[in-house]
């Protein structure tokens, strides 16, 4: 008896355990179909392996020295705080085999250079081993580096110099070239193309507002009759809660501007349309 | 005993608590997911369509760029009027081609705006190969900003032709697949798949320069 008594809780364990299993296995059968919904959404083209953004003057060929890396530097931050525009010079020594509009287009991208409202960024990119040059130009930036100024750079301040095997030198007056227009007068402010940020529109916030306010005035007007006839009066008894939008639909919108610490360099989540212009030599 | 095993015969309720558990996690995580997918389709739909407008935006700004090019290389190469002719042409034949949203769902209407762009493609690259013999036009600096512009502008044109190329991937894939195509067909009856650009033949090759 006694054996047979202690035999038999266990394969009731073991049922309970394999039920246990069971349920386990029923939740994580959703679940996992659910993390399937989320990530396969994410899932992108493959890029080609990019060179980390090191700072603003990436140099992955290495054809610049350090002095004037430094100088080149200072010269993009100070204007970057000045006006919030981000420049990026940026050496690759290969294309990895795609054309430089194509790969500077995507590095752009995958660096996300400017601000994500703003997409006020630019990149002066440099394959020395495959004598290409390209300015790519962000979304916002387009009405004061046009596609001809952007070729007019890269003809007259740009090549010339790079042909007489001056690539640092073509560098720096490259980028100078690109921050005087950027510095530009007032006119060409104005003319950047304000249609293309992604600003978050006031309408949604003023559409919260009135729902919110619309609800406020129901609840209250549903509260004021329903004591009145109700007669039991709960004063301020009865609980209401509005399901407010979540911190992340707010949040959203709202962050991306990039702010840049003098820590760690990046973008702040601009775009390019592939505005700019090349050239070889 | 019996009142005993009564009270002691509550194994069966933890397990059926248990299926009950499950069943709610199920739907939870179905509601869940079939609340974002629910509004992934029309989320995908806008952002291929403004993939969309953002292809033709290119495209409208090649053509209003032409007739200006068209002027410029008359006044330096009169003797290419044949190659100028072709351009003038295919440019009306690409901006007659009605466009609209309804495009991108119809394979005979897509072709149709997709061989009038590429036909004013290769007029334009052979107008462009002709002007490199006339040293004179080639300097000239109207010339080489309409050039660097229209040079941009088939740039923007491959950009916008390649997110565009992904939305409607991104697209055709929910609509095609399970939870997205039982909500596309339940709540969504409109949506359909869309066209996309395939690669041209002759984009790959130079054109054919003629002296």
């Amino acid at each position: 008896m006694q054996t047979w008594q202690s035999a038999s809780p266990a394969p009731s364990k073991q049922t309970r355990k394999n039920s246990a299993a069971q349920f386990g296995t029923r939740l994580l059968a959703p679940l996992a179909a659910l993390f399937f919904l989320v990530f396969s959404g994410l899932a992108h083209a493959a890029e080609p392996p990019f060179p980390p953004l090191n700072g603003r003057v990436t140099d992955a060929a290495g054809v610049l020295p350090p002095e004037i890396r430094q100088r080149l530097t200072e010269k993009l931050k100070a204007h970057e705080d000045k006006s919030g525009d981000q420049l990026v010079v940026a050496t690759v020594s290969n294309l990895q085999g795609l054309t430089v509009e194509d790969y500077a287009n995507r590095l752009f991208r995958a660096w996300k250079l400017g601000e994500a409202k703003r997409n006020n960024g630019a990149l002066l990119l440099v394959a020395p081993n495959d004598r290409k040059v390209r300015i790519e130009v962000g979304y916002g930036l387009e009405g004061a580096i046009t596609d001809a100024v952007s070729k007019v750079i890269i003809t007259t301040a740009i090549v010339p110099k790079f042909k007489q095997g001056d690539i640092p030198g073509g560098i720096e007056a490259g980028a100078d070239a690109i921050l005087s227009i950027m510095a530009g007068d007032a006119e060409q402010w104005q003319r950047r193309a304000p249609v293309r940020s992604d600003a978050v529109n006031g309408i949604e916030v003023v559409f919260w507002i009135v729902v919110i306010l619309f609800l406020v005035i129901v609840v209250w007007r549903m509260n004021s009759s329903g004591g009145g006839s109700g007669g039991r009066r709960r004063g301020r008894g009865g609980m209401v809660v509005f399901p407010m939008p979540s911190s992340g639909g707010w949040s959203g919108g709202f962050s991306g501007g990039g702010g840049f610490s003098d820590g760690g360099f990046s973008g702040g989540g601009g775009s390019s349309g592939g505005g700019g212009a090349s050239g070889d030599w | 005993m019996r009142q005993g095993s009564v009270f002691a015969s509550p194994p069966r309720s933890p397990v059926a608590a248990r299926i009950v558990g499950a069943l709610l996690a199920m739907l939870f995580a179905t509601c869940l997911s079939g609340c974002g997918a629910i509004n992934r389709v029309p989320t995908l739909e806008e952002q291929a369509k403004s993939s969309w407008s953002e292809v033709q935006n290119q495209y409208q700004r090649r053509a209003d760029l032409i007739p200006n090019l068209v002027e410029t290389v008359k006044g330096y190469a009169k003797q290419e009027q044949d190659t100028l002719t072709k351009v003038v042409e295919a440019r009306a034949k690409a901006t007659s081609v009605q466009v609209d949203a309804s495009t991108v769902s119809d394979p005979e209407k897509f072709k149709q705006f997709q061989d009038a762009q590429n036909q004013l493609s290769g007029a334009l690259g052979r107008l462009l190969a002709t002007v490199e013999a006339y040293p004179d036009l080639k300097s000239n600096q109207n010339f080489l900003a309409l050039q660097s512009q229209l040079e941009g502008t088939e740039n923007r044109i491959a950009v916008a032709r390649r997110d565009y190329i992904g939305a409607v991937r991104a697209y055709n894939t929910e609509i095609r697949t399970i939870p997205g195509r039982w909500i596309a067909s339940f709540f969504y009856p409109d949506s359909k798949p869309m066209e996309t650009f395939t690669a041209t033949p002759n984009s790959e090759k130079p054109p054919n320069v003629k002296f």
